[in-house]
């Protein structure tokens, strides 16, 4: 390699270190608003972020992280840092969940993306159990407006945290999975994963 | 619309680690680096949207570069009182800010604000006092001198 290579190589080192201290320095001081970090799943790279008060956002790479990113800087604040350990915890649940050993998640949650009634409709994804699913209209009568059935659709697909709070087990009356911000495909992966780790 | 401060870091992190090193040499760069990010991220949700970031980044640099300097107790100067004679670094510790820190103190801070920082000659001006077309001849003579002292400051210096 060439020096000037060489140099640059040291500077990424560097950087990298100054980055972590700085994270550091950042949290200590009440700064990190936003922390996030990416993990792999079975349904694809997650974008994982959190606040001071929670998770905030869980978000799919068909969903565009960098997107996700931006709303948070434009919705909840811009002090937003890349911070891998502030989210060890929500990973490690997020692995057991993947890993079939988890059935319900345990970090708390920060739903202040969402007001009125679809956070109403996305706090009620917490009663629905896990291995099983319920329909949008049920979701709906949960919600305290038996006829709002599109609006609890809109509502999941608008979900900040899914997987965390599980919007994959709302489906269509008829038992097909329906709509899904992971895309189909992944919901069925949820479903299927849920139902095998009841089944064994 | 204003970018998440994760890109700010990964955007100009490295040009404000050029500046605080041409400004203080490398040990005490580390300090001034994270000072600097640290009072811009304090103040970045006030940031106007349409700001020039990396002027103001370089700016909250100088300042901090000075804080440094003045905790220490000494000059800024990395190497001191060698105006015309560049100190010839050795192997591969060879690196841009050893040469800078040969140059005169005002070739040396016109050179990091405007090359390093991307700032232009106005906003140098208004840190080294004078008038822009003063901070560009002393831009212009300290890029001179590095172009005989520092071989591969073309090359850099246009990245």
């Amino acid at each position: 390699m060439d020096e000037v290579g060489t140099v640059a190589l040291r500077d990424d080192d560097e950087l990298r270190r100054l980055h972590g201290r700085l994270v550091e320095r950042a949290a200590a001081d009440g700064l990190l608003d936003v922390a996030y970090r990416t993990v792999d799943s079975p349904v694809g790279p997650l974008l994982l972020a959190r606040t001071p008060a929670g998770v905030v956002r869980v978000a799919f790479a068909v969903q565009g992280h960098d997107a996700a990113l931006q709303e948070l800087s434009d919705r909840v604040s811009p002090r937003v840092l890349e911070a891998p350990s502030a989210l060890d915890d929500v990973a490690r649940e997020l692995d057991e969940y993947f890993a079939g050993t988890r059935r319900t998640f345990d970090v708390p949650v920060d739903l202040r993306l969402l007001d009125g009634f679809r956070r109403s409709v996305v706090e009620h994804l917490r009663d629905v159990a896990y291995g099983r699913t319920a329909s949008y209209a049920q979701m709906a009568a949960a919600a305290g407006s038996p006829r709002a059935v599109r609006a609890v659709g809109t509502a999941c697909a608008l979900n900040p945290v899914p997987l965390v709070l599980p919007c994959h087990r709302v489906v269509r009356s008829d038992g097909s999975p329906g709509q899904y911000a992971g895309g189909a495909s992944a919901k069925r992966t949820l479903l299927a994963l849920e139902a095998g780790a009841i089944g064994a | 619309m204003k970018q998440p401060f994760e890109r700010v870091v990964t955007t100009h992190g490295r040009t404000v680690l050029r500046v605080c090193r041409a400004v203080l040499g490398p040990v005490d760069a580390d300090d001034a680096w994270s000072e600097t990010f640290l009072a811009a991220l304090r103040a970045y949700p006030d940031l106007p949207a349409d700001a020039n970031v990396e002027a103001w980044l370089v700016t909250i640099a100088r300042r901090k570069a000075l804080d440094v300097v003045r905790r220490a107790g000494r000059h800024a100067v990395p190497v001191a009182d060698v105006p015309d004679a560049a100190v010839p670094p050795g192997g591969l510790d060879l690196d841009l800010w050893a040469a800078l820190g040969a140059l005169p103190d005002k070739q040396r801070r016109a050179v990091a604000y405007h090359h390093l920082g991307g700032l232009p000659y106005d906003d140098v001006a208004a840190l080294l006092g004078g008038t822009a077309a003063a901070a560009r001849r002393a831009a212009a003579d300290g890029v001179a001198t590095l172009r005989r002292t520092y071989p591969r400051f073309a090359e850099e210096g246009s990245s």
